[in-house]
């Protein structure tokens, strides 16, 4: 599935990710811990295309096809999806047009035919109830004045819709209370298929109680410095990440 | 990103201008410049009674002793107004015709356009002809005026000014000037003297016209100026709908459009009044040609309770000075300006709208986006202000401004004014720029970089775009995307 190798990224200039390796194989969830600029949201970053992160070696590919060479949008139609720490604000815009819009231009990227209205609104309906987001919320701008927790369901809400083969949740448990943490969670889980691969970015081992990783991997000054079971997230749990930072 | 960058670069390699043709045809131009004798030939050409020409007369003489206006945030070299001309008419009849009688070079360039004149074909129902009435307008005379019998037995008069100078000349004596007066300003008073076409559009007590009008103006001559004039007039009770188009050919040199549009509106009328202004916006990098659109709008809400609502979407033109305006005289008379302005390349606008408030508790109230991006400058100038009598006056104004790139500037310039204690007026105001985080958070999600900001500018005129016409919002919203191409590199 997804497979990274020795790769390097630099923002500005300074190196970030520095010889990054990694392999998530199809069916696994695979979570990233590591201390605040380890690289954990460069890597999403890098992984997703976007501007200013830029490539200075190693390889990304996503059942073989190399990720690095396309545009964001590219990648989003082979399946990459990124859940947003800080997800934007998206003015004038309802919800189910951004989502609508998006979904037809993966289609239309990937060759395929637009999807029709009813069939939309019925994924729609089905998904909004699945994820108790009010289907009225959906009709209003894209996370203008949503508060966190609604934003995180939201990206979850078109996740869920788009349906892509990758997921990398970057920070998806900040900003929310338990219950909404659950919701967030029972949508994230619903996604567990054979063949989609995740990648949870975490601060916290908190989230990792609700979505259970397979593997645990530790990033620390832009190389992955550890790996192991979900075991090794109540170890980072309880003696933090002091060990890896001096590693480093 | 290569791709996208690729993408852009494909983009704008594409002629974006797709109105930029120049019509071959056999033309009659009036002698080169301006003079009394000049005037004298227009109005001979046209017909025209003796009062007619006697009051562009006046005005040429009142222009000669007036100076250009220069408090707008413009910048573009001193106008030649000798080097001109001022009437050019495609050769063949006179007067109004049927469509037979049209070049069919003429019929081509509206097909073209996608402007239906068949009115046959738009009954029909024919696949994408709206059903509308439409004046077309081709450089300084009017070609063709469909619908006329049907709107006639409306009791609704849709003609050229031309014609209705002839056939209706007791409607014309009372309004004409009678809302921007000849000497208003410099180039009203030129328009005054020179105006050549133009709609005219009367809409008798308790009528309401059963369908949408439009006048289409297209310069095509070269080295021409296009002046029409334009009188609406919405008797008690009636309601109309009006939209006017515009486009010009592409061409190295400016082009002036001195346009003037008068709007009557009596005791219980509406007048809703849109434009599309496509002009063509000169060279996007050189800034050289493209028209200057100095424009005088503005509407007379004399009666009471009367309304006027005027949309814009201002997307071409080098240089746009125009401000539709209000003059909210009646009591509860209601006033409203949405307007769309996008600069790119080089292109300036200094645009808004004047809400002056005479009536007791008259309404106004002013939506303005303004997009700019590329080198352009875009100014938002608005002026609300309320006379001693004007009690109980509101006004509600929002200015929005939307910057993409680096380069580009945006400023507003907003004039309040109240002379009442009871008056109430709200103003809001935003600047914000396309940010690099919305673009990548949309593309993420499979947007390609371009239909990244359409969205998002989209998002950003939806209040303004959903006052239009149905029919019209479709085409502005593409206009809109087709004026922002290869806008972020």
């Amino acid at each position: 599935m997804l497979s990274i190798s020795n790769l390097r990224a630099e923002v500005d200039g300074n190196e970030i990710l520095k010889g990054l390796s990694l392999e998530v194989p199809a069916g696994e969830v695979h979570a990233i811990m590591g201390p605040n600029g380890a690289g954990k949201s460069t890597l999403s970053y890098v992984l997703t295309g976007r501007d200013g992160y830029d490539v200075t070696g190693g390889t990304a590919t996503l059942n073989g096809e190399d990720l690095l060479s396309l545009d964001p949008a590219e990648r989003a139609a082979k399946g990459m999806f990124l859940s947003f720490q800080y997800p934007l604000e998206i003015p004038g815009v309802p919800a189910l047009t951004f989502i609508r819009t998006a979904m037809n231009a993966q289609r239309k990227a990937r060759g395929e035919p637009e999807v029709s209205a009813p069939e939309f609104l019925k994924l729609a309906k089905a998904t909004a109830a699945s994820l108790k987001i009010d289907f009225d919320m959906l009709k209003r701008a894209l996370n203008v004045g949503f508060s966190g927790g609604e934003k995180k369901r939201m990206e979850i809400f078109q996740m869920a819709m788009l349906s892509p083969r990758f997921l990398i949740l970057d920070e998806t448990d900040s900003g929310l209370d338990i219950d909404a943490l659950k919701i967030v969670s029972d949508g994230v889980n619903a996604m567990r298929s054979p063949d989609r691969g995740m990648l949870v970015i975490t601060h916290y081992q908190r989230l990792l109680d609700y979505i259970k990783p397979d593997r645990v991997h530790v990033l620390s000054a832009g190389r992955i410095v550890e790996s192991g079971g979900p075991e090794l997230a109540l170890e980072l749990e309880r003696e933090g990440y002091d060990k890896y930072a001096r590693a480093a | 990103m290569a791709a996208v960058k690729q993408t852009v670069e494909h983009v704008e390699s594409l002629e974006k201008y797709k109105h930029g043709f120049v019509t071959e045809i056999d033309q009659e131009f009036a002698p080169k410049g301006l003079s009394a004798d000049i005037v004298r030939f227009i109005s001979a050409k046209k017909d025209e009674p003796e009062w007619m020409l006697q009051w562009r007369l006046d005005a040429f003489e009142r222009w000669l002793a007036m100076d250009e206006p220069t408090w707008a945030k413009v910048d573009f070299p001193p106008i030649d107004y000798q080097d001109a001309y001022y009437y050019a008419a495609p050769k063949g009849k006179d007067g109004p015709m049927s469509l037979d009688e049209v070049d069919p070079d003429i019929l081509a360039t509206y097909e073209k356009l996608g402007i239906p004149l068949r009115e046959q074909e738009v009954l029909a129902g024919v696949q994408g002809a709206p059903r509308y009435a439409v004046d077309a307008v081709f450089d300084s005379v009017s070609v063709v005026t469909t619908f006329k019998k049907e709107l006639a037995e409306a009791g609704v008069i849709f003609c050229s000014m031309s014609e209705a100078i002839r056939e209706h000349p007791e409607l014309v004596q009372k309004y004409l000037g009678s809302v921007v007066p000849v000497s208003d300003n410099y180039y009203a008073c030129l328009n005054a003297a020179v105006f050549s076409d133009g709609s005219f559009v009367y809409v008798p007590p308790g009528v309401r016209c059963p369908m949408e009008l439009s006048t289409y103006f297209r310069i095509n001559a070269e080295n021409s100026g296009q002046f029409e004039r334009t009188l609406i007039i919405a008797d008690a009770g009636a309601y109309v709908s009006y939209l006017e188009g515009c486009t010009a050919p592409m061409r190295d040199e400016n082009q002036l459009h001195a346009a003037v549009v008068e709007l009557v509106v009596l005791d219980d009328a509406e007048i809703k009044y849109s434009t599309v202004q496509n002009w063509y916006p000169g060279d996007p990098e050189t800034g050289k040609g493209g028209i200057y659109n100095f424009v005088t709008k503005r509407a007379d809400c004399r009666g009471d309770r009367s309304k006027v609502s005027w949309t814009q979407v201002e997307t071409g033109s080098a240089i746009t000075w125009k401000y539709p305006s209000c003059v909210l005289r009646g009591e509860a008379s209601v006033g409203e300006f949405y307007s769309i302005a996008i600069t790119n390349g080089r292109q300036q606008a200094d645009t808004g709208t004047k809400m002056i408030h005479l009536g007791a508790n008259s309404r106004s109230r002013i939506i303005s986006k303004g997009i700019s991006a590329g080198k352009s400058s875009n100014t938002y100038r608005g002026l609300v202000s309320a006379h001693p009598k004007a009690k109980g006056a509101r006004n509600f104004t929002q200015c929005d401004s939307l910057l993409i790139g680096k380069t580009c500037a945006a400023h507003t310039v907003p004039y309040v004014e109240a002379r009442n204690g009871s008056s109430v007026f709200e103003h809001e105001a935003t600047t914000t720029k396309l940010s690099e985080d919305q673009l990548f958070y949309a593309m993420q999600r499979g947007l390609s970089q371009e239909e990244a900001v359409q969205l998002l500018v989209n998002g950003f005129v939806k209040d303004v775009l959903q006052e239009l016409p149905m029919e019209f919002a479709v085409e502005a919203q593409k206009l809109v995307a087709i004026s922002l191409e290869g806008s972020v590199g």
